[in-house]
């Protein structure tokens, strides 16, 4: 195991994350306005069809990018309409959501398998790239890398430092009071939602464009699901976000490598440890908070104001 | 202006009516997307709906409706009890795969014995598997407040891995010349779990199904436990002065939905799958959940709901044979009627205004 080389495993790790760092960054904001979108796995993959789709036609990765964001969003104001305007069950409309964008992007994808999609290049850094460690670790990148990083930060500012952000908080602790201060809460959550799916969208496209690159039916592999735990995981805190998915992303790549290294633990093993781990750390995190949590206030339920 | 008007208690009509519109909504849209799609839309909706039970070769395919709604009907009563009260056991496709594999595995350990206490002592360990494995997320919840929504489904890809393990290594047809996949029950008398009357396509599965569904019935019209879950959905505040325990509540819904999709999966395995192997499971325990839905989480309501969503697999199945259509379309479609579903469902609790503000 000694020929697994720090620096490469921290710069893998680094892309690994990228989808399930983007699609639980949108999904905070969504959950922060009080919003329980469980669709982000259907909207990582409608993202990673609709990505892959744009960018075959086109020949341009970036292209393939804003089309994901574009199919994760569309996706998720279906979301909105219902829950928002129909006052449906925000748990069983995500999960039917996530159902749904499984059937239709199996259904669009016909006749993508087996494509290559237009590379994405490097950023080229010229002579930065050969800094020891720090080179590759640092500027070995694609663009979606550092946009995935500048995200975590504007959010973080976002949420923090504005007074939207404010409003968006007290929209999440409490809908009544937002709306009695004359906040439209259902524009502000609507808004929210879109924003949670373009995210999802974009780290699905990731998935499809560069980190697999290839579309197969049902790519994400619970990428979203995995997205929801880092948002439990983070307290609803973006830095954190940041943390959990590079962990997240650690532990992957970390398996991927033992894998090919030819360890002696038996495949199937590790191909569970994502799963379990995400497990073992809403446990912990729970267990450590006993009864209390940081969710905001009015997670998952729906507000009908009678005015 | 279209605003909504809270009723003062839920439309008796539209409860009913709900799941009707629903599906006639999804017929029209579905029908939209397979004109996309460049199919004739009335010849699909035709053969997915019409067709398997009327059509050409209904003699056969309509056995294979209670062999698709059998195991949907047995998981989504489950998830319902636990849907009223407020508990999200998602990973119903999970507890499935282990149910089926406990199940599988003891019949297998008697292999060749043959003998009638074989079944039913692989029934019981069926029901175990899949109890045992949703009792996971049950106690995390309880014990330590883990979200159930996450632990359950993420139990799902683990399940996944180790029925690839089991059809692969622990449990492989020793005599199946390395191929991937346990000894086929249907050449082992003792352990199988044929049709009961030739060409119905009933087997144990759907027997229990029916006994299952209404014992719910019973459950939630007149058994104190049966309220106390719909108190605690509605109500939660009031449940607990009531004296509900949620953690027990959380445990027995949890158990009694893990338990039931065990069985369902014990029976397919040991039924139409006919053997432990990689793919045996095809998402009943994802579709359950629509099924649960559509049939407003009502015993009889599933039913009937369970019925309907095994026409679409069938009809879909041949709709892809016959007319080219992409097996993920039915997926779609399914997904679909779960939509309009929550959408329509608004009309039960709220009435719709025209006009100004008042």
């Amino acid at each position: 195991m000694g020929d697994i080389n720090l620096s490469v495993l921290i710069a893998s790790l680094m892309v690994a994350s990228v989808p399930i760092l983007l699609a639980a960054l949108g999904e905070m904001v969504t959950e922060k306005a009080g919003v329980l979108n469980l669709g982000v796995e259907g909207m990582m993959i409608m993202g990673a069809i609709c990505g892959f789709i744009a960018a075959v036609g086109t020949g341009s990765p970036l292209a393939g990018f804003i089309a994901g964001a574009a199919g994760g969003a569309g996706l998720s104001l279906l979301f909105a309409l219902l829950t928002l305007g129909f006052l449906a069950n925000q748990v069983a409309t995500g999960l039917a959501l996530t159902l749904f964008g499984l059937g239709l992007s199996a259904l669009m994808g016909q006749g993508y398998t087996g494509i290559k999609p237009p590379a994405t290049v490097e950023i080229d850094f010229g002579t930065l790239t050969d800094i020891p460690f720090l080179g590759r670790v640092l500027f070995s990148h694609d663009w979606v890398v550092y946009f995935s990083l500048f995200m975590v930060a504007a959010v973080w500012w976002f949420i923090t430092r504005t007074r939207a952000g404010l409003v968006l908080r007290a929209v999440g602790e409490s809908a009544e009071a937002a709306h009695a201060l004359g906040y439209k809460v259902a524009r502000i959550r609507l808004a929210a939602i879109a924003f949670g799916g373009a995210m999802a969208g974009m780290g699905g496209a990731y998935i499809s464009l560069i980190r697999v690159p290839q579309w197969t039916d049902g790519i994400t592999a619970g990428a979203g699901w995995i997205a929801l735990a880092i948002v439990v995981f983070a307290s609803w805190r973006p830095v954190r976000v940041l943390v959990g998915a590079y962990l997240f992303g650690g532990i992957t790549v970390l398996q991927l490598n033992l894998q090919a290294a030819g360890s002696s633990i038996p495949v199937e093993y590790l191909s569970m440890a994502p799963y379990l781990v995400t497990i073992v750390v809403l446990v912990a995190i729970s267990a450590g908070k006993g009864r209390k949590t940081d969710a905001p206030a009015a997670l998952g339920q729906n507000f009908h104001s009678v005015r | 202006m279209i605003r909504l008007e809270r009723r003062a208690s839920a439309s008796r009509f539209w409860v009913w009516a709900t799941p009707v519109v629903a599906v006639a909504l999804t017929m029209i849209f579905g029908g939209l997307m397979f004109l996309l799609l460049g199919k004739n839309p009335v010849e699909v909706i035709r053969t997915i709906f019409w067709d398997p039970l009327f059509g050409e070769f209904a003699w056969y395919l309509r056995g294979q409706l209670l062999v698709k709604a059998g195991p949907l009907v047995l998981i989504a009563i489950g998830l319902s009890l636990g849907f009223r009260a407020g508990i999200w056991n998602i990973g119903a496709e999970g507890q499935y795969i282990m149910g089926a594999i406990v199940g599988a595995a003891v019949g297998l350990a008697f292999f060749p014995t043959e003998n009638r206490w074989i079944f039913p002592v692989m029934v019981i360990a069926g029901a175990f598997g899949g109890w045992a494995w949703a009792m996971i997320p049950a106690l995390l919840k309880t014990r330590l407040n883990t979200n159930e929504i996450l632990v359950s489904l993420m139990l799902v890809y683990v399940a996944q891995v180790i029925l690839a393990m089991a059809s692969t290594g622990f449990l492989r047809n020793p005599e199946g010349s390395g191929f991937p996949g346990s000894r086929n029950f249907s050449n082992y008398p003792a352990a199988g779990n044929p049709e009961l009357i030739a060409g119905s396509g009933l087997h144990w599965g759907g027997v229990t199904a029916i006994f299952v569904a209404i014992a719910a019935y019973v459950l939630l019209q007149r058994h104190i436990l049966g309220f106390q879950i719909k108190l605690a959905g509605q109500a939660p505040r009031a449940a607990r002065l009531h004296g509900v325990v949620p953690q027990r509540l959380i445990v027995l819904c949890m158990g009694i939905s893990g338990a039931l999709a065990g069985l369902a999966g014990l029976f397919e395995v040991t039924g139409p799958a006919g053997q432990i192997s990689i793919d045996f499971n095809v998402g009943y325990g994802f579709t359950a959940i629509i099924v649960a839905f559509l049939g407003r989480l009502n015993p009889l309501g599933i039913v009937l709901a369970g019925l309907i969503m095994a026409l679409t697999y069938i009809g879909g199945e041949m709709a892809a044979t016959n007319l080219g259509l992409p097996s993920a379309a039915v997926q779609a479609f399914q997904g679909m009627l779960l939509f309009f579903l929550l959408g329509v469902d608004v009309l039960t609790n709220y009435r719709i205004k025209l006009g100004g503000a008042a």
